[in-house]
């Protein structure tokens, strides 16, 4: 079948070691300064995508918002298997909390291709907020299947999936298009070595232009030729400015975001007066008889 | 700009004509919030068949219920209750929408704010009233919800402010806001919103659906006897239950040993587990990570049971006991026994 999926995915900083300096004065995150990473939940919805193309046929676009360096989670999708990726790069994108990011992957849903099913992990292991995904559904006003662990059924006009919910299981079925989130449900195929091989030459224009940082200005033509050859041999990763993806300057990054961030604070842990117990009978005994009197213990 | 501040809403969750615990605690909280900005407390109920439930939502503090019935409603779909909530929102205009962060609050607060639009905060611990002096924009806001949430996997805490009109909405976790002593004597308006579902929200069906009782309740315990790690392995287990057993509590565990595989994860405490709040909190062989920790500092009385005296849950407990559970655990087994 002629179907086509849209994943979004985010690179994400490493939530495992992280310190106070990672954060900016105006409260939002110093991502320069941390390990990034693949966000978890969306390596499973791109696995989703790349087994629902394996069983049913169609096409894996897959698109992010970040800065220039988030073009490597779309050379690690090109590696599993994706068929085409977008980075989605501009200044003024920066800040946006996720009524901004929301709106901002709409208009590159909307405005570049059209899509029969739109995947994303169900939250990043950043923010934890699962925000993004049912508020890109309504932008985009389409129905929405949260916390989806499989796909039982698609084809061009339905799907038919199975999702956690509280205790148990649901299985739903949706018209299309439709957007899914999806949990850590399935294992994600590694990279395949030939993908890489071939891959790992993917570029943006702002990466050829950085590696070729003295020609840049001297040698225009060779650099056009360049991006010629790479776009040829599907090496090329669009990179789309907010103009590109038609979106409303308004309502993009910090000043399309309703949230402000007040203050953030480090998590101190606090210290209680702890009265230390010796391991053995006497000890024991006291720490009961404590418990006891102060009625904690019945 | 009017100057009459809208109520406090609160979203109240039911599944099978039982009012979520999180609703109730957002009841609780919503009354405070309401008191300290001079307005009142209204819940927005939707269901079938639910009205003669509805008034325990009067007992902890609500003073209206918007109450929409059809079998519509039921099972949960987001589409049909997104739309009641945003068209009670744009007639009424609340100052504040809270959700709880269940599965359900979780997918459906996120679809109302993209649509009114408003802000939506994710996952909040606290929430206060406070003034917002936003230095960088050069704007005052008066009286706006402190909305206060752990952020980067539990290792920041962050106060986000809505600085555009309202409502200003959160989904909160479940368990962290105390509930109130419900007064069964105190009584409230109801008001019927009608509740015909266009057709074209009927776009997702529920086709089957499978769903069972949780094997334990903690938010409900006022003893939780954890084992995390350290407990060395399943079978080990058997002993946190003997503890558990003998002072009449429950099972909890650490992230640690769920993802070994030695409990059910509906045991789990923490940021990814529930949060906790007992009279009583042994925790065994428990690390104490700031995510873990996230979910039981609030418990009345904590002891830490550790074999390493530099594990950073002691720094949470009032009474620490350095030593393995396989030794500690059945001393307290018998010294209780004794007394009891």
């Amino acid at each position: 079948m002629n179907l086509s999926y849209l994943v979004f995915v985010k690179q994400v900083p490493d939530t495992k070691n992280i310190t106070g300096e990672a954060m900016k004065p105006d409260g939002t995150v110093n991502r320069a300064a941390l390990p990034a990473i693949f966000n978890p939940e969306d390596l499973n919805a791109l696995e989703l995508a790349l087994n629902l193309k394996d069983r049913f046929g169609g096409k894996v676009t897959v698109a992010t918002m970040g800065p220039p360096a988030a073009a490597e989670v779309l050379r690690q999708s090109l590696y599993r298997g994706a068929d085409e990726v977008a980075l989605l790069t501009d200044r003024a994108f920066a800040g946006a909390d996720t009524l901004a990011t929301s709106y901002t992957l709409s208009c590159f849903a909307k405005n570049n291709g059209k899509y029969d099913l739109i995947l994303c992990g169900r939250q990043a292991i950043d923010g934890d907020t699962a925000q993004v995904g049912p508020q890109l559904a309504e932008k985009m006003d389409i129905p929405q299947i949260c916390y989806v662990e499989e796909v039982l059924e698609l084809d061009r006009k339905k799907i038919k999936a199975r999702r956690a919910i509280d205790g148990g299981f649901e299985i739903v079925e949706s018209a299309l298009p439709a957007l899914m989130t999806v949990i850590n449900s399935n294992e994600p195929r590694p990279a395949s070595a030939k993908r890489i091989m071939k891959y790992k030459k993917a570029k943006t224009r702002n990466e050829l232009l950085t590696l070729h940082a003295n020609a840049a200005y001297t040698d225009a033509e060779f650099l056009v030729k360049e991006e010629e050859e790479l776009k040829q041999k599907g090496l090329w990763i669009h990179a789309l400015s907010a103009a590109d993806v038609k979106a409303d300057i308004d309502r993009i990054g910090l000043k399309g975001s309703p949230t402000k961030v007040k203050n953030i604070e480090s998590v101190v842990l606090k210290s209680s007066e702890m009265k230390k117990i010796e391991d053995n009978e006497a000890g024991i005994k006291f720490l009961v008889n404590e418990l006891i009197k102060e009625h904690i213990l019945g | 700009m009017s100057d009459k501040i809208g109520n406090v809403w609160v979203f109240a969750e039911q599944e099978g004509g039982k009012i979520a615990n999180v609703s109730l605690e957002l009841i609780s909280k919503g009354r405070e919030l309401a008191a300290k900005l001079g307005v009142k407390t209204e819940a927005v109920f939707i269901g079938n068949n639910i009205e003669k439930i509805a008034e325990t939502l009067f007992h902890y503090g609500c003073d209206k219920i918007f109450l929409a019935e059809s079998p519509d409603f039921e099972p949960f779909t987001v589409l049909p209750y997104a739309d009641i909530i945003n068209k009670l929102v744009e007639e009424h205009k609340p100052n504040i929408l809270l959700f709880g962060a269940t599965p359900k609050g979780r997918e459906l607060a996120p679809r109302v704010a993209s649509s009114l639009p408003a802000g939506l905060t994710a996952d909040c611990t606290d929430l206060k009233i406070d003034d917002f002096d936003d230095k960088v924009n050069k704007a005052f806001y008066k009286n706006k919800l402190m909305q206060i949430r752990p952020a980067f996997g539990g290792n920041i805490v962050a106060t986000i402010v809505n600085t555009w009109k309202d409502p200003q909405m959160v989904t909160v976790r479940p368990g962290v806001m105390k509930l109130v002593e419900p007064d069964p004597s105190r009584k409230g308006a109801i008001v019927k919103v009608k509740a015909q579902v266009d057709p074209a929200l009927k776009i997702l069906n529920v086709i089957e659906r499978a769903q069972k009782e949780k094997s334990v309740n903690l938010q409900a315990s006022q003893i939780i006897v954890a084992g995390g790690y350290g407990v060395g392995g399943k079978e080990n287990f058997k002993l946190i239950y003997d503890l558990a057993k003998t002072l009449g509590g429950d099972v909890g565990s650490s992230r640690a040993a769920v993802d070994a595989g030695w409990i059910d994860h509906d045991h789990q405490v923490g940021q990814t587990g529930v949060t906790v709040r007992p009279k009583l909190y042994i925790a065994c062989g428990i690390s104490g990570s700031i995510q873990h920790r996230a979910g039981m500092t609030e418990s009345g009385t904590i002891i830490a049971i550790n074999n390493d005296p530099d594990a950073p849950i002691f720094s949470a407990a009032h009474y620490g006991i350095v030593g393995e559970i396989n030794s500690v655990v059945p001393k307290i087994i018998k010294a209780y026994k004794a007394k009891a």
